[in-house]
């Protein structure tokens, strides 16, 4: 990779390795994250790429018995280091989770909590940011009358885009998604797809996703993973074009997987 | 044929087998509430007053209460019907109650002129109006004694509210201020503090109070005399004769000349006597207010204790201990609490809070009191913190669970936003976890509510004084004994000198119980859903 290329760097691994007790779920990950881009991570189930993606905001960290070697790079600075206030590097590293999960609160509340927490007291702050993060995820025209209902009362794929306002409602600069819309039908799916092209002005974004059409749709860059290992990464249109790896080619076109 | 119907004989029998042990359930709880309910509603009620003659020439009045079989075993009657009839005249006869046989009688009949009259003591008076009297001077006699009667009662029942009044208003703050300067002065004395200034303010205080009270108690005797002047001669069944003061006279009727607005009315006004007034005779009649107030009272001083230690102890449980032998081996002492004989409760809150602790407080702060105990005896406080070591079980086990089903992708969401573990507990997963919580306390609050043996050393009592709520300075009195409905059931039932003439109330009572315990659950339902509603996870 080219040199010049590092200065957009803004997450990478090296040498990542992590293991369940004794099971090994990641060997020796080294990856770059650029910035601005949507990175996708392809693979078969269990390949590890949803454990790759929670160790980027040291989400693994609450999984008893887990074990991690090498170093992950935010923006230059190891985030595996004591000093590290995890709580802070989570507000940057926001997260979208595989099943969506909203606060048994209001969809103004959920939206706010993160806000809250981090200390925004005025109600006029609070509703700015609530709007402008329900814009953002393109789901302030239909809830913007009811923004004291439950937000349970949505349907799945409002749920995801809630989330997903909740998560940059705390204005992150990386936005990880862990298979954003494996529970959703094709018409919330394009909805989500869509709110990732957006996004991708604003933010940097991993998307973890089983859909290599969705890869191929939304993504810059792909990473390829197997048994936890790194096979293969690259320019989307390269890797699903002309894959350099067999593997590659093999779970691509269908051949395992 | 291959989607035959067949038959699925062991899944029909499980079924039946379940709908049958809750049919089994319902028809003993419908049961027990309805027999408390008929005879607890049945005991307001006024029968009609009969006039019996019986074959030996005598007379009885009275009410017919059952009427029953003799049984096999006495010889004599054997086979014949039986009554047993509310004879009341306690004072003439002794008993309230005796037992009629069918062939004894000559002739049952419900004249009008029978009165009943419901009295401050005594029980009830059955027989016929003479003449009324007033000063020892007869003012009426015959058939005007009735009309008479009632204008007469009026007055008097009038007079009595006002010594009542005078009784619990200005005497009983006098005697209170009274009582504590004594408690002033004695902790002057104490305290070596001879400054002659300010025990002198306290003596000349002292000196206004008894004097107030003396000038009190004098118009109180006046006013007591005053009551006493007008009688009323009543004549029981047999002709005796009894005369009665007005002014002790609680209620006057003529159950067999009432119609059944009248009746209905009359139903009314017994039913809120019984929950609104005070007890009397000991507690075999009037009200029981002092009780459900005691009961609600340390109902809730009980939450109030049990809900934070229960939720904190199942936070530190769930939350934060690491899950392993001694955290497994708590839970098990957790889950065997429960089933201590809450009487052992009972005995630990007396060791412990009744003559540790609140021995310790006396000592430390009542010293002027000794040796009266102030919180160094049984008391609505003592009570309500053993109750709610006896409740904190069922709050433990419910919170915990409540805890452990709020999903951890909802605890994740909340850490991925940055929130820290305290943060994540206090603003999601409490309130998640809140309905759960909620239910525990209904048990909690419904088993506190129905507890009986563990007060009994710890501050319950057949008659207390006064409610550990009043408007003297500073208005909770948790050192104060207090009443329960449980323990009047008890007390009434089994310790009562008129067993008989109580057991009607013990229905009564016992059905009040029953529906303190359920209004207090329909309030916390009703929060519960609130909450529910407000934090729903049923979709997760």
């Amino acid at each position: 990779m080219p040199q010049a290329q590092t200065a957009d760097v803004v997450l990478e691994s090296s040498n990542l390795s992590l293991w369940y007790g004794s099971a090994r779920a990641l060997s020796s990950i080294s990856l770059e994250i650029p910035k601005n881009q949507v990175t996708a991570f392809i693979g078969p189930s269990g390949c590890g790429k949803s454990t790759l993606l929670r160790c980027f905001n040291r989400l693994n960290d609450l999984v008893d018995l887990v074990r991690i070697e090498g170093d992950i790079l935010y923006e230059g600075r190891n985030i595996y280091v004591p000093e590290v206030d995890v709580n802070r590097l989570r507000k940057r590293i926001g997260m979208v989770f595989q099943k969506s999960n909203p606060f048994p609160k209001s969809i103004y509340e959920n939206v706010a909590y993160g806000c809250r927490i981090h200390g925004v007291k005025r109600k006029a702050e609070l509703d700015e940011i609530v709007e402008r993060s329900l814009r953002g995820a393109a789901l302030w025209t239909e809830v913007k009358d009811r923004l004291q209902d439950s937000a349970l009362g949505l349907s799945g794929g409002q749920q995801q885009r809630l989330c997903v306002a909740r998560a940059i409602a705390v204005e992150p600069d990386v936005l990880l998604l862990d298979e954003p819309c494996s529970a959703l039908d094709p018409v919330a799916t394009a909805k989500v797809e869509d709110l990732i092209h957006q996004l991708k002005n604003d933010y940097t974004i991993v998307i973890v996703t089983h859909n290599m059409q969705q890869a191929a749709r939304v993504s810059d860059r792909t990473a390829f993973m197997y048994l936890g290992e790194l096979v293969e990464t690259g320019p989307t249109q390269e890797i699903f074009t002309n894959p350099k790896m067999r593997q590659t080619e093999d779970y691509i076109t269908g051949r395992f997987g | 044929m291959p989607f035959a119907r067949t038959t699925d004989r062991t899944g029909t029998v499980f079924s039946w087998l379940c709908g049958g042990a809750l049919a089994v359930n319902l028809v003993l709880a419908i049961g027990l509430v309805g027999l408390i309910g008929w005879h607890g509603l049945g005991y307001f009620w006024q029968a009609s007053v009969a006039s019996f003659e019986l074959r030996d020439g005598s007379a009885l009045i009275g009410e017919i209460h059952t009427v029953e079989e003799v049984p096999e075993d006495s010889a004599q009657w054997a086979g014949e019907q039986r009554m047993r009839v509310k004879i009341g005249n306690r004072d003439l006869y002794r008993l309230d109650f005796r037992w009629v046989n069918e062939s004894e009688i000559a002739s049952i009949e419900y004249p009008d002129d029978l009165v009943v009259l419901e009295r401050l003591e005594w029980g009830n008076f059955y027989g016929r109006m003479r003449e009324l009297r007033r000063d020892g001077e007869v003012i009426a006699s015959g058939p005007q004694v009735w009309t008479r009667f009632g204008e007469v009662y009026e007055e008097k029942a009038a007079e009595r509210e006002a010594v009542e009044a005078l009784e619990r208003g200005p005497i009983g703050d006098v005697n209170y201020a009274i009582e504590g300067l004594r408690l002033q002065r004695r902790r002057l004395e104490m305290a070596g503090d001879s400054t002659a200034g300010r025990l002198a303010d306290v003596d000349q205080r002292m000196a206004a109070a008894t004097a107030r009270y003396e000038a009190l108690a004098e118009e109180l005797f006046a006013m007591r005399e005053e009551l006493k002047d007008t009688t009323v001669v009543m004549e029981a069944a047999n002709g005796q004769t009894r005369e009665i003061v007005v002014g002790e006279v609680v209620r006057s009727l003529r159950p067999n000349a009432m119609g059944t607005l009248a009746s209905l009315r009359l139903y009314g006004s017994r039913l809120w006597e019984f929950v609104s007034d005070a007890p009397r005779e000991s507690n075999t009649e009037g009200g029981l207010f002092p009780a459900i107030f005691g009961t609600v009272m340390m109902v809730f001083l009980m939450s109030f204790a049990v809900a934070p230690f229960g939720v904190l102890a199942a936070l530190y449980l769930r939350e934060y201990a690491t899950e392993g032998p001694m955290v497994r081996a708590v839970r098990i002492g957790v889950n065997n609490l429960a089933g201590v004989p809450s009487i052992v409760f009972g005995v630990f809150g007396l060791g412990f809070f009744v003559y540790s602790i609140g021995g310790t407080i006396d000592q430390l702060f009542y010293a002027e009191a000794l040796p009266t105990p102030t919180f160094g005896t049984g008391g609505i406080l003592w009570a309500s913190l053993t109750l709610s070591l006896l409740t904190v079980p069922v709050v433990i086990v419910a919170a915990e669970e409540g805890l452990a089903a709020v999903p951890r992708i909802v605890r994740e969401g909340s850490l991925a936003l940055g929130a820290t573990k305290f943060e994540t507990i206090w603003r999601v997963v409490l309130p998640a976890a809140a309905p759960g919580i909620l239910t525990g306390m209904i048990l909690a609050m419904a088993r506190a509510a129905g507890e009986v043996a563990p007060l009994m050393i710890v501050g319950m009592v057949k008659l207390a004084p006064t409610l550990p709520l009043d408007h003297h300075f500073p208005y909770v009195h948790l050192e104060r004994k207090f009443m329960h409905l449980g323990f009047h059931v008890y007390d009434v039932g089994f310790q009562s000198p008129n067993v008989e003439a109580a057991q009607p109330l013990v229905f009564a009572t016992a059905l009040l119980l029953v529906g303190v315990v359920i209004a207090m659950n329909l309030v916390a339902i009703v929060v519960r859903n609130r909450v529910r509603r407000a934090y729903s996870t049923s979709v997760l």
